[in-house]
């Protein structure tokens, strides 16, 4: 299979991803949708790395995997807080910075 | 074959994408997600990656996946419809995703790099003496520990930190004074900066200290505890 296939499911699948964002309001699922869009990244990268024969998207591939942890680990911190100060679990609830 | 497999691994994958989206029940989005990356963990072996393979199943659709179950079970799976959506912004959302979608194949597909349409460099599974084969552990660790040391480390020290924010997030506060009706649903910085006797990770470590120290407080009515 030639990269451009790969390339194209990795753009459908970011747009899937920002599609989702855009649309849910739970944020649970908002950050499932933040990891389809780094999954299409990594894809992206792969496919680069292959079309170059060198290992340095992998590498990059990585590292995107690490930062997606540790996003994943604030957000759902974050969740969990305002799940216990009974704030609604809702992005269109959360008001507050809007001032 | 090759081919077969391409297919199969990308109907599975954007088939997991479509689900994250479209199933109700968060429980439902976050399993979706885990046949999402299955897919294209293969789709990585099918570019021979297969380190970031292997680290896509085990990290990704094993370690942050559970986490996310956990936390779906904590919080409660249903998705309650509050407000109405505003008129034709759920429409508009949509078609703007389609059209990064389309967008996106023109940059990557419609670009002027020739070795898109072929299947990449030339694979040596035999390499010459010296040289590691392209995608394996061995490849990628010598990367890692020479030419990409320092993006390893700044790795290293980001996991760290987001470690300490999680933990310093979610802990438990019992007694913390949000008793008072005003203050319950309000997150605030001052929650980071607690009075002694509340319940950090500190205290939970290394105890309480001594009672003369502390502020005496008014003995109040012993609450259910908070927390997990």
């Amino acid at each position: 299979m030639s990269i451009a296939w790969y390339l194209a499911v990795s753009a459908l699948i970011f747009a899937i991803g920002a599609g989702g964002v855009m649309v849910k309001r739970n944020p649970l699922v908002i950050l499932l949708c933040l990891e389809l869009m780094l999954n299409a990244a990594n894809l992206a990268l792969i496919a680069f790395s292959r079309m170059h024969g060198t290992d340095d998207g992998q590498v990059f591939a990585l590292i995107v995997m690490v930062v997606a942890a540790c996003e994943v680990t604030v957000g759902l911190g974050i969740i969990v807080a305002m799940y216990r100060r009974r704030v609604p679990v809702d992005v269109d609830e959360l008001r507050e910075l809007q001032g | 074959m090759a081919e077969a497999f391409f297919f199969i691994a990308a109907i599975g994958a954007i088939a997991g994408a479509i689900g994250v989206i479209r199933l109700d029940s968060p429980f439902y989005s976050v399993l979706s997600l885990v046949v999402h990356l299955i897919s294209l963990a293969a789709l990585f072996l099918l570019l021979r990656a297969e380190f970031v393979a292997a680290a896509q199943v085990v990290v990704y659709a094993g370690a942050v996946m559970v986490l996310y179950v956990f936390v779906v079970a904590y919080v409660g799976g249903a998705e309650p419809m509050r407000r109405p959506y505003a008129p034709g912004l759920r429409g508009l959302s949509v078609v703007f995703a389609a059209v990064i979608a389309v967008e996106l194949w023109i940059a990557l597909l419609g670009t002027g790099l020739k070795a898109v349409d072929t299947e990449g460099a030339g694979f040596d599974p035999n390499p010459p003496e010296g040289q590691a084969t392209f995608g394996t552990p061995e490849a990628i660790g010598d990367a890692l520990l020479t030419k990409f040391l320092l993006p390893f480390e700044l790795a290293s020290l980001l996991l760290l930190v987001a470690a300490v924010g999680a933990v310093v997030l979610a802990r438990r506060r019992r007694g913390a004074g949000i008793e008072d009706p005003s203050e319950v649903g309000v997150l605030s910085v001052v929650d980071a900066l607690r009075p002694e006797g509340t319940g950090t990770m500190r205290e939970a470590v290394s105890g309480l200290p001594p009672v003369e120290q502390r502020e005496l407080e008014p003995a109040k009515p012993s609450e259910p505890e908070g927390g997990w």
